[in-house]
């Protein structure tokens, strides 16, 4: 192997060695498992850095670590695939990563799952680098798998807490909905194309009809619609906020979240070729991004504020990616794994200071006592809003002037509406939680994160500031564009561009979203000339909308978990234990029945017996006699 | 004698015998009625020996009476055994052996 392969060996080795390590030393170096996890992918960060450099001045490659399974036509290695979308994609995962393993150093101590916590951590980093460099599908679906399991054990990381291990649960059942499609979208790529490599696999594709495109292309997406919690998936992210913050901010929003957009842009060629099938994917990113910022409008506690955010920007992502702006998906992807981390972290931070509290109506005028956290939470919030200069601004104005200009005008509508509404519900969290007047309990002493929490905030929160730079409007001549859409040339463009609107105008529309939606919570929370309350009278039945989450869970509960409880039930009572075990106690209780009547023959008496005997050869004898 | 005045006694001893066998509960008893049972049959053979002429018969009868000349001497073996545990020889009281 050469230098290159080495390096791109070794970044996912090191989060490996390193959930081996503190799974089973764990308990003897305690508190250092924190400093030497976070150090292990601050060595991957830099290791995928010097890797990112070597490959933006040369060109992708592809290194095979082993053959992994060869039977019949299948041949599949474990093999990584580095291109500039993937080292993209691995800077980002190990970066955030890093910083949040730092955060989290401050944020878990003295838990005690310590150790525990950042083996599974590691293990996570791991899962995650690999499904961005796998070079087919096999290996893809592990590693999409794993980090599902990673997920899973970090939501329940305190799992004597019912609602911490029930949220798990249902975070897990729901991606294995999603990952049934996609498992049956790999197979049914297989079967036509005979291979799972990404590289055959887009040769053969354009010769494909293109009813088979499509219903490969849906089954795949089914896969990112669970993993990526958009709509009708969505339900377990708000759930999921269950788990620790940190866990919340690298998993459920910066990484594993975005996998679904990753996978779409790196198939990208499947897609492109059925524009049924992208089609499917902007209307369902458009209706997540909308129906998630509404949802996030009217909720209470901070953190599931953000997770709906999530679930919304999701959203711009999908969109981005179903009209085939690749680029701008994967550069909203970026921005906002930059700004949600951030927004997730001082979230945590809050959380800290006020002793795990996350109701927002319990909180107010917490600027004064911990201004760090609110000045990097306020740099988050306003790249959220797509305040520019902020990173959000750049990225989703990338996503919403392409939408425009291929000519969606209605998704293009949607999508200024819920930048509206995202600001709106961001700066309603922020007037509510850092000024006006203070509802929190006078017991505690509210203070300010530890030096170890404050340093990643800052550090990413001048990320978010800087990052938006690299796509300067217009997009398709900003660095970021030509830096990246090389790798997505395979593409076929099947929506040509039928309107070259002028960039200025879109943004300003976008920008003038988001102050109004800053302006609106300005009014409502901090101005209060106008009562929320009156607002809430007035448009009574849209706000129980909102607050009860559009209904989904119960809808859910009513038409499949009832359901199919009421079956298991059917099952259990009736087939298995009426029928099934009917059948068998009852032939084992007619054997016993009738051996107590059968027994009494033997009695023990010997005359009895010879009376038998004889009675027997007398019965032999007539039978004889009478032939 | 015809033939068949032998049978018809030896019928009536073997079904004396059957009967004491089943009837009596005295366990000597019983093996008395069991050797009547032999006797019967060993009439029989003697019987059915003279009729054909031939000599077969007689050599069962022969190793009937060893036999049972054997047998006696364990069932009596086993008649003293039988008292010395439960002090009678009422078989009605060696009933252990059922479930």
């Amino acid at each position: 192997m050469d230098l290159k392969s080495v390096i791109t060996w070794l970044i996912p080795l090191f989060p490996l060695t390193g959930w081996v390590l503190w799974g089973l030393l764990g308990r003897y170096i305690k508190d250092l498992t924190g400093h030497l996890a976070s150090a292990f992918v601050g060595v991957s960060f830099i290791l995928s850095l010097v890797l990112f450099y070597i490959v933006s001045n040369s060109h992708g490659f592809t290194a095979t670590l082993y053959p992994w399974i060869y039977a019949g036509r299948l041949g599949v290695n474990v093999s990584a695939v580095i291109d500039r979308l993937s080292m993209v994609m691995l800077v980002m995962v190990t970066g955030v990563g890093g910083l949040i393993h730092v955060y989290s150093i401050g944020y878990m101590k003295g838990d005690k799952g310590y150790a525990r916590y950042f083996s599974f951590l590691n293990l996570f980093v791991f899962s995650m680098i690999m499904l961005i460099i796998s070079n087919n599908l096999l290996l893809l679906y592990v590693f999409w798998e794993a980090v599902g399991f990673c997920s899973y054990i970090l939501i329940g990381h305190w799992y004597h807490k019912k609602s911490a291990s029930d949220a798990a649960k249902k975070a897990f059942i729901v991606n294995r909905i999603g990952d049934f499609g996609f498992s049956v979208g790999i197979f049914l790529l297989f079967l036509t194309t005979r291979t799972i490599n990404y590289e055959s696999v887009f040769k053969i594709i354009p010769a494909l009809p293109s009813i088979t495109v499509t219903a490969i292309a849906l089954l795949l997406f089914a896969g990112a619609v669970g993993k990526s919690a958009q709509f009708p998936l969505h339900v377990w992210l708000p759930d999921a906020m269950e788990g620790p913050t940190p866990v919340s901010a690298l998993i459920h929003a910066a990484t594993m979240v975005t996998a679904g957009v990753y996978m779409i842009a790196r198939l990208h060629v499947i897609f492109s070729y059925s524009p049924v099938a992208s089609m499917f994917v902007l209307f369902i990113g458009t209706l997540t991004a909308f129906l998630a910022a509404f949802i996030a409008a009217s909720q209470f506690d901070i953190k599931r504020i953000i997770a709906y955010s999530t679930i919304s920007q999701l959203g711009y992502m999908f969109m981005a990616v179903g009209i085939g702006s690749y680029t701008a998906g994967i550069f909203h992807l970026i921005s906002h794994a930059v700004f949600k981390g951030l927004l997730f972290l001082t979230a945590g931070s809050v959380m800290h200071a006020m002793a795990g509290e996350l109701d927002l109506r319990k909180m107010g005028g917490m600027y004064p006592k911990m201004k760090i956290t609110a000045l990097t939470f306020i740099v988050g919030a306003l790249a959220l809003s797509g305040i520019p200069p902020f990173s959000g601004f750049f990225s989703k104005d990338a996503i919403l002037a392409d939408v425009f200009s291929r000519g969606f005008y209605l998704s293009w509508i949607i999508g200024e509406l819920t930048a509206l509404l995202t600001a709106f519900y961001i700066f309603r969290l922020i007037f509510r939680v850092f000024f006006g007047q203070s509802n929190v309990d006078p017991k505690l002493h509210v203070h300010e994160s530890p030096a170890v929490m404050t340093y990643p905030m800052v550090i990413l929160s001048l990320a978010a500031i800087l990052i938006g730079f690299l796509g300067m409007p217009p997009f398709d001549h900003s660095v970021f564009y030509n830096f990246l859409n090389v790798d997505f040339k395979n593409a076929a463009i099947f929506a040509p561009f039928v309107n070259n609107a002028s960039w200025v105008i879109l943004s300003l529309i976008s920008v003038l979203m988001g102050l109004l939606g800053i302006l609106a919570a300005y009014i409502l929370y901090i101005r209060k000339s106008v009562s929320p309350e009156r607002v809430k009278r007035a448009i009574g039945p849209i706000y129980s909308l909102s607050y009860h989450k559009v209904y989904f869970d119960e809808i859910y509960d009513f038409l499949i978990v009832r359901t199919v409880l009421g079956l298991s039930t059917f099952f259990w009572r009736i087939i298995d234990d009426a029928i099934i075990d009917g059948a068998v106690n009852g032939i084992a209780a007619g054997f016993a029945f009738f051996s107590v009547k059968v027994k009494r023959i033997q009695n023990g008496m010997l005359m009895s017996y010879a009376l038998t005997f004889a009675i027997g050869v007398i019965a032999l004898l007539f039978y004889y006699f009478i032939r | 004698m015809p033939l068949n005045d032998y049978l018809i006694v030896a019928g009536v001893l073997f079904t004396i015998g059957v009967a004491g066998v089943l009837l009596r509960r005295n366990l000597i008893v019983v093996y008395m009625s069991l050797e009547i049972m032999f006797n019967a049959v060993n009439l029989g053979f003697v019987a059915v020996s003279n009729y054909l002429n031939l000599v077969d018969g007689v050599i069962f009868v022969i190793f009937i009476m060893v036999v049972a000349a054997a047998e006696a001497a364990i069932a009596l073996g086993i008649s003293i055994a039988l008292f010395r545990v439960k002090g009678t020889i009422d078989i009605d009281s060696f009933d252990e052996l059922k479930l």
